[in-house]
């Protein structure tokens, strides 16, 4: 029998900040969003006292740190490198392998006779992770990988279980899937789940029940593929070599809130020319630049959500160019009078360096495309260092002040901020 | 004692990545003889380091280690995935502070000290102790 694994991290960034602090073994955790905005993650003690995923830090916080609960702000390259350390571990233990985020990767058990094998396996890698870098992780086998996050999911509720859950034969999985509402499955999300309960389907093995036909003609060929994949007929295969990004995402919640144009540009600014370092990492070129702002969605009175593209002559990877569209857009959609809260840059239409439609007016001398990519090489080299360039319409703080109180040291990744002895 | 020369390394830093140089395009002159016989800088990290996922930094803080040749401000290679013995030089954690000791599993449980003004620590009924690994190596840096 073809069997899978869905390995997940549980409660990722709350476990990492525990790995080099064993004074808060039984403390409630909750790590925020970047300015400390939101909850994005919470250790098993935050989540019994009542912490949703997502709330705003300052709903929750009082009542939360009277508790005795310990907050922390992102700390994105402690969670990169032990993220970085369970995908090597995974990676040595079986041939295919498909990370599908910080905290989870599928694996092609193809090396597994039965389900025994397969439950010792799970066992083994959970202890391995758990002993060399220090991260809870739980288990699911399954023949399918929507089964595997359903099987996940067991791993993750069965209380005082070995973190393993291995569902293979059909009558478990029959078993499981009468218990499991609708909402609870990979890829049915909660207008989906509605619709369905309409027609009267509350737990996924009446979803199983219905003709596929009925469900691809009245919903979508992803919700049979679902349903053909609970009913362990493997759909979606496992991904082993990842795609080429298709766009490029810079935004940022702001600490205050900015109503002034003349504030505004420089941030949007500095969004831009981050988003050409990552695009010029990932060696594309973009056709398009969309810029967007948004009043908070806390503020009930005064809402505009701003959002427009500039449409590049020709595909480029050019800061200078980047910068000229950001800005165009937002002359257009800026609103005068209103809080602005959040903003961000987004690039898209990518295609790859080596086939580009040239333009019949944009200038393609070679001799000057050319000396534009050393420009940008030699800026991108620059800002590595301790020397940093700006474009004249950027803020020269960087990206942009972010506010983090409470990080915690860069343990694995800074020689100045080792754990230390006592 | 005698002293054997590995190579010269010529980074400062320890675990330094070291950039492979080609000495590819030659234009004028006579090619270099030892193009052929290119070979990797000596790499700390893997004299270092066994289990690079596993493997863990740690700094010292304090003398209490000296005799064990680990001093104040020395860096410690910390491998967690090797099972701590009766002698072994552990990074553990003791009611939620990080300690260097040796490692004293018979008659009693206890974290020994490699500095005769420091006392042992026998591990009491109900403290907290966690092994956080194995110290296989410890860097002193002079200069």
């Amino acid at each position: 029998m073809k069997l899978l694994a869905l390995v997940d991290c549980d409660n990722f960034y709350a476990s990492c900040e525990r790995v080099f602090r064993p004074d808060l073994k039984k403390t409630p955790i909750v790590v925020l969003s970047n300015n400390d905005g939101c909850v994005i993650a919470r250790s098993k003690e935050a989540k019994v006292m009542g912490i949703k995923m997502g709330v705003p830090w300052f709903q929750v916080k009082k009542k939360y740190l009277a508790q005795g609960g310990k907050v922390f702000s992102s700390n994105f390259p402690l969670y990169g490198d032990l993220s970085k350390r369970v995908m090597n571990i995974l990676h040595g233990m079986v041939k295919r392998i498909e990370i599908y985020s910080i905290d989870e990767a599928f694996l092609d058990l193809q090396h597994i006779q039965n389900t025994n094998q397969a439950h010792e396996f799970g066992v083994y890698c959970r202890n391995t992770i758990r002993q060399w870098v220090g991260i809870p992780v739980r288990i699911g086998i399954a023949p399918t990988k929507t089964l595997t996050k359903v099987a996940s999911h067991i791993a993750k509720n069965v209380n005082g279980g070995t973190g393993v859950c291995c569902l293979s034969n059909q009558k478990d999985i029959s078993h499981i899937l009468k218990t499991l509402p609708i909402r609870e499955i990979w890829g049915v999300g909660h207008n989906l789940s509605r619709q369905l309960n309409q027609l009267g389907i509350y737990s996924a093995y009446e979803l199983v029940q219905m003709d596929t036909r009925f469900i691809r003609k009245n919903f979508s060929v992803v919700l049979e593929r679902t349903v053909r994949e609970l009913r362990g007929e493997s759909c979606i295969q496992i991904d082993d070599h990842s795609e080429p990004k298709k766009q490029i995402i810079v935004s940022r919640s702001f600490r205050s809130r900015i109503e002034n144009l003349s504030t505004l540009k420089p941030l949007i600014s500095n969004f831009a020319v981050r988003a050409g370092e990552k695009l010029r990492q990932e060696k594309q070129k973009c056709s398009q630049v969309s810029v967007f702002i948004s009043t908070s969605r806390f503020n009930k009175q005064l809402q505009y959500r701003g959002f427009d593209s500039f449409q590049l002559p020709c595909p480029v990877d050019d800061t200078r160019s980047i910068l000229m569209g950001a800005n165009k857009v937002l002359n257009t959609i800026f609103r005068k009078g209103y809080p602005y809260a959040k903003a961000g840059i987004l690039l898209n239409q990518f295609s790859h360096p080596a086939f580009i439609q040239k333009s019949l007016f944009a200038a393609t001398d070679q001799q000057h495309l050319k000396q534009d990519a050393n420009l940008m090489q030699t800026i991108d080299g620059l800002n590595g260092t301790q020397t940093q360039v700006y474009y004249a319409s950027q803020y020269p703080t960087g990206l942009l002040p972010i506010q983090k109180e409470m990080v915690s040291p860069k343990y694995t990744t800074n020689w100045w901020e080792l754990p230390t002895t006592k | 004692m005698t002293i054997n020369y590995l190579g010269s390394i010529s980074a400062n830093d320890l675990p330094a990545t070291f950039t492979k140089f080609f000495v590819e395009p030659v234009s004028v002159g006579f090619p270099s003889p030892a193009n052929d016989y290119l070979e990797s800088p000596i790499d700390l990290n893997q004299y270092l380091i066994k289990n690079g996922a596993a493997t863990f930094l740690v700094r010292v803080s304090g003398d209490s280690m000296l005799d064990a040749n680990i001093a104040d401000q020395a860096i410690l290679i910390v491998d967690r995935s090797l099972k701590p013995k009766h002698g072994s030089i552990v990074v553990a954690s003791l009611d939620g502070d990080f300690v260097c000791k040796r490692l004293q599993l018979k008659p009693r449980l206890c974290l020994r000290p490699e500095n005769s003004k420091y006392k042992p620590i026998y591990i009491q009924h109900g403290q907290d102790l966690d092994i956080m690994g194995t110290v296989t190596a410890a860097i002193n840096k002079f200069e």
